[in-house]
């Protein structure tokens, strides 16, 4: 589409953030009907300018213009009123409101007094006009996660938003629910709206996308790549800087014995509905075993059983023999089972205390880290410091606060801090979210050389790829239930999909 | 004898007080913002109330100054707590003082108990007449009690049936997503905590111009902001409950009054006659009391799920570069 | 709707003025921001004074000398400090773990009244050693604090119920179990305070030795300060140089991050509320036998609320509680004859305010940058 009219144009945009460049005079220009993909790592800066133009952020310099004219934005409100709408990443919904409560937030009408049925109805015929099908009186918590995407793309929509912008729209979505939503956009295109689709998955972006811009550390390196054209590789180059190899080195399986047994679990959610129904799962020493599932299926649950965070309401879970479950997590810890949670800031780590003494958080009642009841600062910084050259952290001392580190260091302080523990068992849940090539390969490093030294791993995360790469076997988790494990050299992208969406290894192929 | 009737309609009365506070809270804390600086504020508000009838001799006018006095402190709480993002916990505190602290020095010399233009005392014709309700709820009542009858539903639908509400709610449960959309939650927090200001501040004109009139110091209000807090907590966010809920402590504390003077309590020997030292427990009741509704509270929240608007107690911070 | 080209705006102030996040804070800003904050506190306070018709700067240079003119008002001032130390350090060991403990003033009554329970019950002869009375005293006292502190602490811990509104609570109960003893069982004669303690169960003062050093002379200076002062080093030990204080610190920081790491959150929850009520306890004893010498009602002129004030002053660090809580007792000292008699109460709230404001500080810097 290069003679389409212009829809936006973004021209010099310069966004700082203490202590980063987030966006280094960045030009962006997309077409009138067109699919046009922001590709670049994370933390590459396509958020932020994506912010910046939904009215989030205003920018240190630079222009925006809208169909010709340009713009100022004071708050998202006026980007909107604009006909920009944005889908972030973490969808912006209240949970205790209903579908139409959500979709009129922040709109001028009603007036004053609500009429909801009525608003109901308007939404019910938006949603046959673009085929999103959303119950308009449902709950955004009783919600699945596709659905809810539904729900902000309404919200644009309703609000006649003509640009919309999605923030890695496909990272929670079955690789079906990808295709459901391929066709909507292709729709909505057909219409006449314009897509920026922001994205570091380089399959789907060749998919989707009409034309690509790379970014890379808040600069642009290509700008309007025809998405046809260019392979994977290119694209990476551009996205990364160097050669990207695709393939990871891995030394044949070996398993050893039983590390890690789970046995018919059943356990619920904070909401208290069922998570797991009568889950089991089997890890060896020496092995890596991946469990493929859409976010919400009951992996974060697992993690948690596991390590002695949740309550398990029926079946066991053995630990080199010993049934572990509904045990303290300091049983867990104890008993070497290493946990790499999902939300590293949240649980992971104390973001206020040092470096020093967050890798100190499992260690710290053992000598020679504590003698008795005091601890033993010499040792404590000796460690500490050893470990921060052991795992490459980049922060100016161990003193400096947690929350100072980027996502990779902090990252690579997590695992500093479980593996120099001496683990048996590794529950590492979406290691590699939202960090930059390097440190997903600092990552997958050290998960690889566990493998090796013996340690059994249990690895759950959203990126299929990874887990294809990393993983001797494959389990799919589906509503709380095994759907069913593929080895490593037999599984494909399609059949790791079906299980993640429901289909049971082994119903599929009785169909035929 | 114990006149039944009469307790329950000055508890009514009593109750009011605590109905203005608790629900002012309750608007605060709706749009995220915990405000535990509402002793200092019916405090002050008890006092400029007091003292501009006493100066004026117009009854009206000290409550709406006592509104206003109460409303200004709020601000304070606002300015630091939404703008400045302290911890909302040790604002109200530091509010609170500075509410007691302020009424202490400049009501220094304000006459105790006064014979001043009190606010008019209705007896509503026809309501009155209902049995048992009507003389308890619509016969010798100030007005400000009649202005809390209205009050609660006013708000209940305000929260529930309106958009402004539905922004409140909003603002409270998910800030992030009310500001995507383009509302402006720093605003809206600043005036529902204006808002419970200005309530508190009523609350503690209700005291000194029609409950008990005078100005007593701190013992005018006696603890009765932060049994508000805990009303909130115990209402579940809801104003009718929070209605149950301040009507059935004014009662109570009603009655702990009155449970000493009779020498017969329901036909036997009254104890709190004869061993006035028991006495002290009575007193200790009410706050004994809040102690158990928070635990039932709690419970209730925690077998239900629901609880507190889930920004409650958070700054709001926009764009904040989560790691 | 596109907004329309920016306008001129005609002349423009050429510098702007911008805040943003702060990534480190340096180390001397803490201390500058709580001093700061002090200075403007009183700026403010004069002018409130000014208003409610009292002379500003008289008033303070009043105050001064009623607090530090010379030593015998300075070991007045220290005697007034010393319940003021025991308790800031209750608040800051509390907020340490962000518990709101705000209680420390029904603590400080039940810990006095637990230490006159000792003798007026009595629990022990009056023959007792003095040693020993004094030692059941502080172990009464002690105990009485942490046995009031632990059912906010229990409730919070187990049931989540917010321990701001239950230690609040507390308190009030806590003064009508005092007066209910008071006014009652162990009323002297009908007046609202109990008999003098006896001699021996009085803790030992400066004046006892004025025989050995003429200057004690007349200093009422008691034993208490010194329970003040080791239980400074103690807390300041216990946070930065224990395992316990490690876990404290975590679960201040991040609860779900402490539950992850293992830590029993609902015991040290529980344990924490005990200690911090029984050394808000302790200072009630030491107020109780070492300056008052009886039990009455008014033990306390809201020391509790003031040890909220002086933790957050201190930013919880255990030394700086004792440096502030020398110079709130100077305050109250002073405010002892101080027209009209809610300043002293009127300054705290607005010290504690000024503190809070300026911890914005903190967070965020101001910097002036040049306009493009």
């Amino acid at each position: 589409m290069p003679d389409a009219p212009s829809a936006v144009e973004m021209r010099g945009i310069v966004k700082r953030f203490p202590g980063v460049l987030a966006n280094d005079r960045v030009d962006f220009d997309l077409r009138q009907g067109e699919v046009h993909a922001l590709l670049g790592e994370n933390g590459a800066g396509k958020s932020t300018l994506m912010n910046v133009l939904a009215g989030m952020y205003k920018p240190e310099e630079g222009t925006i213009v809208v169909e010709g004219k340009t713009v100022h934005f004071g708050s998202p409100r006026d980007a909107i009123a604009a006909g920009l709408g944005m889908i972030h990443q973490h969808f912006m919904l209240v949970p205790s409101q209903t579908v139409t409560e959500n979709i009129l937030l922040g709109l001028d009408k009603p007036r004053f007094v609500m009429n909801l049925p009525e608003f109901d109805k308007q939404i019910l015929a938006l949603q046959e006009q673009y085929g999103l099908h959303v119950a308009p009186k449902a709950k955004i918590w009783q919600l699945s996660v596709g659905e809810q995407q539904r729900v902000e793309i309404l919200k644009m929509l309703y609000r006649g938003a003509k640009v919309l912008i999605m923030d890695e729209p496909t990272a929670v979505l079955t690789p079906q629910e990808v295709d459901e939503l391929f066709v909507t956009l292709r729709s909505m295109v057909d219409r006449g709206h314009s897509i920026v689709f922001i994205s570091h998955k380089l399959d789907e972006v060749r998919a989707i996308a009409h034309c690509v811009t790379v970014l890379r550390h808040g600069q642009v390196t290509a700008a309007r790549v025809p998405a046809k054209g260019a392979t994977k590789a290119q694209l990476a180059q551009l996205m990364v800087g160097r050669e990207v190899v695709f393939t990871v080195q891995k030394k044949p399986a070996n398993p050893g014995g039983l590390v890690l047994s789970v046995e018919s679990i059943c356990a619920e959610n904070d909401r208290g509905l069922p998570a797991l129904r009568d889950f089991s799962i089997q890890v060896h020493a020496g092995e890596i075993v991946g469990i493929a599932g859409v976010a919400g299926n009951g992996q974060s649950e697992l993690a948690q059983a596991i390590t002695g965070l949740r309550r398990t309401t029926c079946g066991q879970v053995l630990i080199n023999g010993e049934n572990l479950a509904n045990k303290t997590p300091g049983m867990a810890i104890k008993r070497h089972v290493a946990h790499v949670p999902e939300d590293r800031t949240g649980v992971g780590s104390s973001p206020g205390l040092s470096l020093a003494d967050n890798l100190i958080m499992k260690s710290y009642r053992e000598s020679p880290i504590s003698r008795g009841w005091v601890l033993n600062r010499p040792v404590i910084r000796q460690q500490a410091n050893q470990l921060k050259t052991a795992y490459d952290i980049a922060a100016p001392t161990i003193e400096v606060q947690a929350r100072l580190l980027s996502g990779g260091n902090l990252q690579k302080a997590i695992l500093a801090r479980e593996m120099s523990a001496g683990p048996k068992l590794i529950v590492a849940v979406q290691p590699t979210r939202g960090l930059d090539v390097g440190a997903i390969e600092a990552v997958q490093r050290v998960l690889l050389r566990e493998r090796e030294n013996g340690t059994a791993i249990l690895l759950i995360s959203e990126e299929l790829e990874e887990i294809m790469t990393l993983a001797d076997r494959i389990v799919g988790i589906y509503e709380g239930q095994n759907m069913g494990e593929l080895s490593a050299g037999e599984a494909t992208l399609t059949e790791i999909g079906l299980m993640m969406a429901g289909t049971r290894r082994g119903a599929s192929t009785a169909q035929g | 004898m114990i006149n039944w009737i009469l307790i329950l309609q000055a508890g009514v009365a009593t109750g009011t007080v605590l109905l203005f506070a608790t629900i002012g809270e309750l608007l605060a804390e709706r749009s995220g913002v915990l405000n535990l600086g509402i002793e200092g504020m019916m405090l002050i508000g008890a006092m400029i109330a007091y003292r501009t009838a006493v100066t004026t001799g117009n009854a009206w006018l000290g409550v709406l100054t006592g509104m206003l006095a109460g409303g200004a402190l709020s601000l304070l709480h606002a300015l630091v707590c939404v703008s400045f993002q302290a911890d909302q916990v040790v604002s109200g505190l530091a509010v609170n003082f500075l509410g007691v602290g302020l009424s202490l020095v400049l009501g220094e010399g304000l006459s105790k108990a006064g014979a001043i233009a009190l606010l008019p005392v209705v007896t509503v014709p026809v309501l009155s007449s209902i049995p048992f309700l009507g003389p308890i709820l619509f016969t010798n009542q100030s007005v400000l009690v009649y202005i809390g009858y209205l009050l609660v539903p006013a708000v209940w639908f305000y929260i529930g049936r309106t958009r402004p509400g539905l922004h409140l709610r909003a603002v409270g449960e998910y800030p992030a997503a009310a500001d995507a959309l383009g509302i402006n939650v720093y605003r809206l927090r600043y005036l529902y905590v204006f808002a419970g200001g200005l309530l508190a501040g009523l609350a503690g004109a209700t005291i000194s111009l029609a409950v008990s009139p005078g100005w007593f110091s701190e013992l005018t209000t006696g603890g009765q902001g932060w049994i508000a807090v805990g009303l909130v907590i115990f209402a579940q966010w809801d104003p009718w409950r929070a209605m149950g809920g301040a009507y059935m402590f004014g009662a109570l504390r009603r009655l702990i009054l009155d449970l000493q003077a009779p020498k017969l309590l329901l036909g036997l020997a009254n104890p709190f006659f004869y061993m006035p030292q028991l006495g002290f427990f009575l007193k200790m009741l009410p706050y004994a009391l809040v102690i158990v509704i928070l635990f039932i509270g709690s419970r209730e929240a925690m077998k239900k799920r629901i609880g507190a608007p889930a920004a409650l107690g958070l700054p709001y911070v926009r764009g904040e570069r989560g790691l | 709707m596109a907004v329309g080209a920016p306008v001129s705006k005609g002349f423009q102030f050429p510098y702007s003025i911008r805040t943003e996040r702060r990534l480190t804070v340096p180390g001397w800003l803490p201390a500058a921001t709580s001093v700061g904050a002090l200075v403007v506190a009183f700026i403010i306070g004069g002018i409130v004074i000014q208003i409610a018709g009292g002379e500003p700067v008289k008033s303070y240079q009043h105050i001064f000398k009623a607090a530090f003119g010379d030593v015998g008002v300075f070991n007045d001032t220290l005697v007034r400090a010393t319940p003021l130390i025991l308790v800031g350090l209750a608040c800051a060991l509390a907020f340490r773990m962000r518990l709101w403990n705000i209680g420390a003033e029904g603590q400080f009554f039940l810990g006095a009244w637990g230490a006159s329970a000792v003798l007026l019950i009595p629990l022990l002869p009056p023959t007792t050693p003095r040693i020993i009375l004094i030692g059941a005293m502080m172990l009464a006292g002690f105990a009485c604090g942490a046995m009031w502190g632990f059912v906010p602490g229990y409730l919070k811990a187990k049931f989540n119920v917010n321990e701001v509104v239950t230690t609040l609570m507390m308190n009030y109960i806590a003064i009508y179990w005092v007066q209910f003893w008071v006014f009652t069982s162990w009323s002297e004669g009908g007046f609202q305070m109990t008999p003098q303690f006896p001699r021996p169960a009085w803790l030992p003062r400066l004046s006892d030795y004025a025989k050995l050093i003429p200057g004690f002379g007349g200093m009422t200076l008691h034993l208490g300060i010194l329970f003040g002062l080791a239980a400074a080093v103690v807390v300041w030990f216990i946070i930065n140089r224990s395992r316990w204080g490690y876990e404290i610190r975590l679960i201040g920081d991040n609860k779900r991050a402490a539950y992850y790491a293992g830590i029993d959150i609902v015991r040290n929850t529980v344990l924490v509320m005990m200690v911090s009520g029984g050394l808000a306890g302790l200072a009630g004893m030491s107020e109780v036998t070492g300056m008052v010498h009886r039990l009455q009602e008014a033990i306390s002129p809201g020391y509790g609320f003031t040890g909220v004030i002086i933790a957050w002053l201190a930013k919880l660090n255990p030394f700086a509680v004792v440096l502030v809580s020398i110079l709130f007792g100077g305050l109250i000292q002073a405010g002892r004859e101080i027209q009209p008699s809610g300043v002293p109460r009127m300054l705290q709230g607005i010290i504690l305010f000024c503190v809070i404001a300026s911890d914005v500080l903190l967070r965020y810097r101001v910097r002036i940058v040049r306009r493009a």
